[in-house]
């Protein structure tokens, strides 16, 4: 796997994870979308060295690159897709709901505050 | 016989294609669906006996044999988590259409929940690591839409943690996925069993953790559990029942196959027996705090995921056939309970324990489903649980393991507490005004059957634990596992 793609994919995770810890919805589906992308380049570089165009007959198949997780790293980008757009709708469904797009507090935290403020009001 | 192993997941998808094309007409909906789930139930009985007798069936989809092609592998835990989960389908699906306000809300209820049918079918049979990646999101992404279609403004933000927390977890599965394949070149289960063995400790043991963890959050364990307890009680009660029995035994079953055929370990393993104790510590304390019914479910949802990592963690047959045969009557009674929790609901309109009273003197059946149920996930005799925590701690004993025993029979005790707890709450007292609506007996009828269901569980321990323990064996000898995928379908 090479340095770049290894750096790449360390970069992306690391703003992924910052963004998810954020409050607004949208910055979390980026983070969770540049997650994402971070696992598929980990994913294409367990692939090993780049080769020649995996068809058979246009080059000899010791030269091919591995075709596998290029095929796999398809199927996740297709899935991503799908799941971000979903929520993405989910965001939008909060906004309409509550008209901010902000993540309210845990409901547990939300109750013990609630049970402070009657009784030392 | 090969043919049955692909027919659980066949099923289910045909049945997501008729009932979109039956889009207008409810009844054809919902008479598709609930034929689909008991054929699938039949399918996975057959195969459960052919698989018992005959040894492992694998059919390598689309002719490509493996390791390159795609294999559908069922063995004798395969073939079981299928005919306990087409029961708890088949039951949760007869109380829903009988309860008819869920799939009138949502239209597309029997398409999606057929694609949940169809991706937990393909978790349990894969034999292949990422296609099991693609089963849990076909099954997570129908989980998605049945949790969050009737979100009210306050729960948006619970439904919102279940998939992000899904999505982060699906994130890091794909780069376990990555990481195996670097480290081995293939992806098929079987073949990894063998190549993993050469691969160096180190990097082995970090490959089991990383899986460890990213199963260990769909199923709720400690002190990964903390998207369940807010999220699941939002659903409506037929969504809340077969996640509750289902999605998080998936995640079980997927820790079971994973530390057993591709990171297999020897003895017993303290620091999954340390997880397993708090799973059930603090699942259960978490239960005791609540005061509305589908709440107290969930965390015990939690608190009995440790009694089955617990099983594992031993790596004994025992131990393990414990586990599968807990798992096994978890989803049927987890099932069952939040279906009577759903029941009270209805009957009263809340599940708000000090809102409920006498249920035991207005609707007496309600109160005759639940006792069993309760009864049964706080182990007691005769009842289904208490079979499985028998031969949990009687492997705990011949593991030595006396701590972690101690610390689940006293988790079994706190169990037994919160479940008088509710009886205490809702169905003792003098009837409170609320109860007005007679649940309509279609439904009390498929809370029936389940509950039955669970008592057989009880009554059958020992020919099933007999069966567990075969399933388990095979699980650590798994050189047939291995020669039937990488033999190649017949």
């Amino acid at each position: 796997m090479s340095i770049t793609l290894a750096v790449t994919a360390g970069i992306l995770f690391a703003a992924g994870t910052y963004l998810v810890l954020q409050r607004l919805l949208t910055r979390i589906v980026v983070g969770l979308g540049l997650m994402a992308h971070g696992a598929n380049l980990i994913l294409l570089g367990a692939g090993g060295e780049p080769g020649a165009p995996p068809i058979v007959g246009t080059a000899d198949p010791a030269t091919f690159g591995d075709p596998l997780p290029q095929a796999l790293v398809l199927t996740a980008i297709v899935i991503t897709f799908g799941v971000t757009a979903f929520l993405l709708a989910l965001a939008y469904r909060s906004w309409a709901l509550t008209a901010e797009d902000t993540v309210e507090d845990d409901i547990e935290d939300r109750r013990i505050a609630e049970l402070r403020r009657r009784e030392h009001p | 016989m090969n043919v049955l192993a692909s027919l659980p997941v066949a099923i289910p998808f045909a049945a997501v294609g008729l009932t979109l094309l039956a889009w207008r007409r409810l009844a054809l909906q919902r008479a598709i669906s609930i034929a689909a789930t008991a054929g699938s139930l039949g399918v996975a009985v057959a195969l459960l006996i052919a698989v018992d007798t005959d040894g492992v069936a694998a059919v390598a989809v689309g002719g490509w044999e493996a390791p390159i092609g795609i294999a559908l592998v069922a063995d004798r835990l395969s073939a079981l988590m299928l005919v306990a989960a087409g029961a708890a389908l088949l039951g949760v699906l007869v109380f829903a259409v009988a309860q008819r306000d869920t799939d009138e809300a949502l239209r597309a209820f029997h398409p999606v929940y057929q694609t949940l049918a169809a991706g937990v079918a393909l978790a349990f049979l894969t034999g292949d690591l990422f296609t099991l990646f693609v089963a849990f999101e076909i099954m997570l992404t129908a989980s998605y839409v049945l949790i969050t279609h009737r979100a009210r403004a306050g729960d948006v933000r619970a439904t919102m943690t279940y998939v992000v927390v899904g999505l982060i977890a699906s994130a890091l599965f794909l780069v376990g996925v990555g990481f195996v394949y670097a480290a081995t070149g293939t992806v098929n289960m079987a073949d990894l069993s063998l190549r993993l063995a050469d691969v160096d400790p180190a990097v082995r043991t970090a490959l089991g953790w990383l899986f460890f963890m990213v199963f260990g959050i769909k199923a709720a364990i400690f002190p990964l559990f903390f998207w369940l307890p807010d999220s699941y009680p939002t659903a409506p009660t037929p969504v809340t029942a077969i996640f509750a029995g289902l999605l998080t035994k998936v995640g079980v079953y997927a820790i079971i196959r994973t530390q057993t055929l591709l990171f297999p370990v020897e003895g017993a393993s303290t620091f999954m027996l340390l997880i397993a104790g708090l799973t059930m510590v603090v699942g259960v304390l978490g239960a005791i705090a609540q005061g509305d019914i589908k709440r107290i479910l969930s965390f015990h949802i939690v608190s009995q995921i440790g009694y089955m990592i617990m099983g594992l963690g031993f790596f004994t047959v025992a131990g393990i056939a414990a586990a599968v045969l807990f798992v096994v009557h978890q989803i049927v009674v987890k099932t069952v309970m939040f279906l009577v929790g759903g029941l009270v609901e209805t009957a009263s309109g809340t599940g708000r324990l000090r809102d409920v009273d006498g249920l035991l003197h207005r609707f007496p059946v309600i109160a005759v489903l639940f006792l069993p149920a309760a009864l049964s996930l706080a182990g007691l005799p005769p009842f289904s649980g208490f079979v499985g925590k028998l031969a949990l701690v009687e492997a705990g004993f011949d593991a030595g393991r006396w701590v972690v025993v101690g610390v689940s029979l006293f988790a079994s005790l706190l169990t037994l507490f919160s479940m008088t707890k509710i009886w205490a709450g809702a169905f003792w007292g003098a009837p409170s005004a609320n109860l007005v609506r007679r649940p309509p007996s279609t439904m009390l009828a498929a809370t029936g059957a389940l509950v039955v269901l669970s008592v057989a569980i009880g009554i059958a321990g020992q020919p099933l634990l007999e069966l567990a323990t075969r399933a388990a064996s095979d699980l650590l000898d798994p050189a047939a596992y291995v020669a039937a995928t990488l033999g190649g379908g017949a």
